[in-house]
């Protein structure tokens, strides 16, 4: 077995074991309906979470993706409510994230920036960008909207798979697919593990870092787009922090935040972990809400502590490895 | 040569008082009553002295947080560690405790805050902002669990007067903040403290090689930020009168980064002002204000600050550094 795998395997390791505690507490959390709830219900950050881990996996960070999909949620409401259609709206909105990631991408490129501080911009400006919109809670009431939202399929034993999770099911398919199986992933690998030999190697760095954000920017987009679905209104102040939730699923799922290490399919996991905690805080009734962000934080924090072991130990293993060598050719 | 390099500090510090200058001007052109001052029972009022009071928690945040992004870090956790603290003060006080213990509590939470961070980020070597982020995340929770998930208020007039009296002419807030400040700036620039701060921004593997204790510094100035929180937690929550786990200090810590990076320190390490810092606060906290008092929605405040940030960075990054020395160069003969 590959140690780089380690992360990967311990965080569906955790999943399956606190999922079964949980369903021997409470059988009801087996059905088919609880599990189906449990994509609907984080559709949207693990579409986000997608775009997370290519930024992440890239070196980067992007701390914008709540406020836009804030953004894309109220321009959703404000453009229908004006009368544009739903369709051309969905389009529209994914064009304008598209391109403001791109502009991220290009101003951490060109300038030279941290992204933290670049995305950080970013966001304030999203929100104001919400607010300039409206500062109210506007309803999306429009037929062929409610259609989509509606849409759902029945699977055995009462669940209902949303088209929301579809969507997000879609999404890190593709993801994983791009991730492993192109040479823009491929890019974003060499970037996060070295920039300069990938540039050296002749990665385009630049043309992969505008990439990558606005990636992150059509996901965000996206989520903001299954957000608004899934609560039929937009307003400037949702998904406050849907960022953190992101980044955390994303170290949860066993991307290294460093870059250069991690898989797409570690993210779903990671997401699915958050999803588990909040509906077993829901079951049990007495815990409060806030438990959820401290049974998180604790898990984010071991899950570090492990990446970081077993970056000691394979460090220990080479050195070891190299001094084998000279060993043996003395 | 002394008197030299302070003539250079002050030229390095034009930009930051210019953009200061220009904000006030604007408020002052939008409200002409702007910079009236009046004296009443000892203490000033007036549209600039509550731009100094509201701006307090945010300068003394930017205390500790320039002495993190100096050392190329980021504390993230800091709108939750004044949640925490604030949460600390407001259900001890609510319990009858004495105040010296209500405020001694307070700043320790804030303190082990700091310590835990510094813990991950000096001897676990994680990145700071991941480091960081485990509280931010947390810290609510820990916040909502002091308060069992209540507004904590209380009436000790002790701890009320935190942020409601006043010293000098001046609203107590506004003095703590300068008082720390001073210390802060005398402690790391009449030491070398500021220099190893500086040596560990740089490159921290060659500070470390040179003997500078990075572990050591690292811990103090995530410490530092901690308290700093703790302290700002403490006025808000004396301010208020209470303490809400849920928005004590909501995208403060961003406010703060923001107003380190208007005073100029770089986000590359390797060169802080923390009185420049208290001058970013200003700066925001004087836009704030401007948007308010010109009738705009205070919507606009966002768009604002995120227009500053750009331009700031794009002065700030190597590439226009470069074109600038380039140019420069040039155009000697």
């Amino acid at each position: 077995m590959n140690a780089r795998h380690l992360p990967l395997l311990a965080t569906i390791g955790v999943f399956l074991v606190a999922y079964a505690l949980a369903t021997l507490q409470f059988p009801n959390m087996a059905s088919t309906r609880v599990v189906a709830n449990l994509l609907t219900d984080n559709a949207f950050v693990g579409v986000a979470a997608v775009g997370a881990t290519f930024v992440i996996l890239s070196g980067g960070i992007d701390l914008s993706v709540g406020a836009v999909i804030a953004f894309t949620g109220v321009f959703l409401a404000v453009t229908i409510r004006a009368g544009l259609d739903p369709i051309a709206a969905f389009v529209l909105v994914l064009a304008i994230t598209t391109a403001f990631g791109a502009v991220m991408g290009a101003m951490i490129h060109q300038l030279e920036t941290p992204p933290f501080i670049v995305t950080l911009a970013g966001m304030f400006f999203a929100r104001g960008a919400c607010f300039l919109l409206t500062t109210d809670s506007v309803p999306i009431d429009h037929p062929t909207f409610a259609a989509i939202a509606s849409w759902s399929w029945k699977i055995p034993s009462g669940g209902r798979l949303t088209l929301v999770g579809v969507v997000m099911l879609v999404t890190f398919v593709i993801g994983a697919v791009v991730a492993h199986r192109t040479r823009f992933g491929t890019a974003v690998y060499a970037l996060g593990g070295n920039r300069q030999s990938a540039e050296l190697m002749g990665v385009p760095v630049g043309r992969t870092t505008v990439a990558i954000y606005a990636l992150s920017g059509f996901l965000s987009g996206l989520a903001g787009i299954v957000f608004a679905l899934y609560t039929s209104a937009g307003y400037s102040l949702s998904a406050t922090g849907v960022e953190l939730d992101t980044i955390a699923a994303v170290v949860i799922g066993g991307t290294l935040l460093t870059g250069g290490v991690g898989t797409v399919a570690g993210t779903f996991v990671g997401v699915l972990i958050q999803g588990l905690i909040q509906t077993y805080v829901i079951f049990d009734g007495t815990l409060s809400s806030w438990w959820t962000k401290i049974v998180i934080g604790a898990l984010l924090f071991a899950f570090i502590l492990m990446q970081r072991g077993l970056l000691a130990a394979a460090a220990r293993r080479r050195e070891n490895a190299r001094a084998g060598a000279r060993v043996a050719a003395a | 040569m002394t008197l030299a390099r302070n003539l250079r500090g002050v030229g390095g510090a034009l930009p930051q008082i210019l953009t200061l200058a220009v904000v006030l001007a604007a408020n002052w052109a939008v409200f002409p009553d702007f910079f009236d001052l009046r004296l009443q029972d000892g203490r000033l009022f007036g549209s600039l002295v509550d731009v100094l009071n509201r701006g307090a928690p945010v300068a003394i945040l930017s205390i500790g947080m320039t002495l993190v992004i100096a050392t190329r870090g980021v504390d993230l956790s800091v709108g939750a560690v004044m949640a925490i603290a604030g949460a600390v003060a407001a259900t001890l006080a609510a319990d009858g405790q004495p105040i010296f213990l209500v405020i001694g509590a307070a700043l320790a939470a804030g303190l082990a805050c700091g310590l835990w961070n510094g813990f991950l980020v000096a001897v676990l070597d994680i990145q700071p902002i991941i480091a960081t982020l485990i509280l931010m995340v947390t810290g609510r929770g820990i916040a909502q669990l002091v308060t069992e998930g209540q507004i904590v208020t209380f009436t000790d007039p002790a701890l009320a007067a935190v942020a409601a009296s006043s010293a000098f002419g001046l609203p107590m807030p506004v003095v703590i903040a300068v008082a720390l400040a001073l210390v802060a700036a005398l402690l790391v620039r009449a030491t070398a403290l500021g220099l190893m701060i500086e040596a560990i921004g740089v490159n921290r593997l060659a500070s470390a090689y040179a003997g500078v204790d990075a572990r050591g510094v690292l811990m103090a100035a995530y410490a530092t930020s901690g308290v700093a929180a703790a302290v700002a937690g403490l006025v808000v929550t004396a301010d208020i009168r209470g303490a809400d786990a849920n928005n004590a200090g909501l995208w403060l810590e961003l406010d703060a980064i923001l107003a380190v990076v208007i005073g100029g320190t770089s986000l590359f390490g390797g060169r802080f002002s923390i009185l420049l810092s208290l001058v970013g606060a200003l700066v925001i906290q004087a836009l704030n204000t401007g948007i308010l008092l010109s009738g705009y929605p205070p919507e606009m405040n966002l768009i604002v600050k995120a227009v500053v940030i750009t331009v700031i960075l794009v002065l700030q990054s190597p590439a226009v550094r470069r074109l600038a020395t380039f140019l420069k160069r040039s155009d000697a003969p």
